[in-house]
């Protein structure tokens, strides 16, 4: 029993089956409780108000936006080593999951950005290199669309994904020397002494894994379209050859 | 490779190669953000850097298609990948070629520009160290953009999508070089890290464009 058994697209269809349920009830659990309890159960900070909830979908989001390129960088690297279908899929199907993070990410700086910073953006490292990342999405997601071939469009996709990791992760830093940050620094760490107060603390974990649970659920889902569209294209191209 | 080297060049003087297109290009640029933002020689000397740059870059975009899409077509592309130079071999070479007809000009006129942008002395020989260690790295990278992109028959607005993001350490380490320039402070740190992203780019990304342009001619 090894964990390539489930390249296998039958077995991947019948685990991803039995998963998706419990991922996605799991997730409408989590995120349920993290956020009303984050944003109705916790006492408003000292200096920011009660701006400070929205921590609990801008945190999360962020977090998910990077993981997911991570996700998809070793996905990219499964397909193109062990030319497992299932995974370059999977690859595809994080994409927009990817993209739409880092655009709640943004989106939820802003508003919180405006009242505090005064200003709805600011050319900040950490805001920076979400926007490039934005971008990477962007253009990951397009060449997956402008391909017409799936195998090319995976293959190129992926030496898209590795080159686009190196120089994502280049642009990090080359930000970090461009400009000062605004951004305050981690507010989850291992080292007790960056967390947020502990009072916050709770709801955000809980909101974090609503947050994983439910990309889990998304891209299982979306995996199984993907495949479910393959089959089909095939049945279609051996209708026509018969 | 050198005759492969040569040929190139030659395709790129020649009429309709676009050479000179690139340069008219930031030519034009310098002469429309003064246009834009008012003829004020402060703000203009102190936004110049980054115009410059920003400049350079796109003019590098303009001709990146170029690079496979008509070897491409007339098919010479696979006599190349069935040469024996390896492919990795050929991406170098083009990257170099197209390096020697839009970044090295480039880079050469730049001074001009900068005298009208209002640049500082002190700024442009950093502006002209920083273009000629930073150029290459655009074409290459743009090598591997034109990669990607060269099976697609309309692939030049998403080349430009893929490309621009994996320009920004490079315009950011050069545009600051340049500008640290000019006000006297430490411009060598970004000058190296540009130099850094050039050399690790030239080294590792021929490898990555030749497996595209292998799936591509699948």
């Amino acid at each position: 029993m090894s964990i390539w058994e489930y390249a296998n697209p039958k077995k991947f269809m019948q685990t991803s089956e039995a998963i998706l349920p419990w991922a996605a009830g799991f997730a409408a659990l989590a995120m349920g409780v993290g956020l009303i309890w984050g944003f109705f159960f916790t006492p408003d900070d000292f200096r920011q108000g009660s701006t400070v909830k929205i921590i609990y979908l801008h945190v999360p989001a962020a977090m998910m936006a990077i993981n997911i390129w991570i996700m998809m960088l070793v996905t990219s690297l499964i397909w193109l080593i062990r030319r497992h279908h299932v995974s370059a899929l999977a690859a595809k199907a994080a994409a927009p999951i990817g993209l739409t993070m880092t655009l709640i990410a943004l989106v939820t700086g802003a508003l919180w950005g405006q009242p505090m910073w005064g200003t709805w953006w600011a050319w900040d490292p950490r805001l920076t290199s979400f926007l490039v990342l934005f971008l990477f999405y962007l253009g990951y997601i397009a060449l997956w669309a402008a391909v017409e071939d799936p195998d090319t469009a995976a293959d190129l996709t992926g030496v898209l994904c590795i080159v686009g990791s190196v120089f994502a992760l280049l642009s990090r830093y080359a930000v970090n020397f461009w400009n000062q940050g605004l951004h305050q620094g981690a507010s989850l760490s291992l080292d007790k002494q960056e967390n947020v107060a502990d009072v916050f603390w709770m709801p955000l974990v809980i909101s974090i894994a609503g947050f994983v649970a439910f990309f889990v659920a998304l891209v299982l889902l979306r995996t199984r379209t993907e495949i479910r569209a393959r089959r089909l294209s095939a049945l279609l191209a051996r209708e026509r050859m018969a | 490779m050198i005759a492969l080297l040569w040929r190139d060049l030659r395709l790129a003087m020649r009429a309709g190669g676009g050479f000179g297109l690139g340069l008219a290009f930031f030519l034009l640029i310098a002469v429309l953000v003064p246009l834009g933002v008012g003829p004020e020689m402060s703000v203009l000397g102190r936004i110049a850097p980054g115009i410059l740059w920003v400049g350079a870059l796109l003019a590098c975009l303009l001709s990146l298609d170029r690079i496979f899409a008509l070897d491409m077509e007339d098919g010479s592309l696979d006599l190349l990948a069935t040469a024996p130079i390896p492919l990795e071999g050929v991406v170098a070479v083009k990257a170099l070629a197209h390096w020697l007809v839009t970044g090295l000009p480039l880079t050469l006129i730049s001074p001009l520009l900068g005298i009208l942008l209002n640049l500082s002395w002190a700024g442009q020989g950093w502006l002209l160290l920083s273009l000629l260690l930073g150029t290459p790295a655009l074409s290459v990278i743009g090598a591997f953009g034109a990669a990607l992109t060269v099976g697609l028959k309309r692939g030049g607005l998403l080349l430009s999508l893929l490309v621009l993001p994996l320009y920004v350490p490079t315009l950011i380490f050069g545009a600051e070089a340049v500008e640290r320039g000019v006000r006297g402070a430490d411009a060598l740190t970004p000058l190296i890290l540009l130099a850094g992203i050039t050399a690790g780019s030239a080294a590792l990304l021929p490898f990555a464009a030749a497996a595209a342009i292998r799936v591509n001619m699948r």
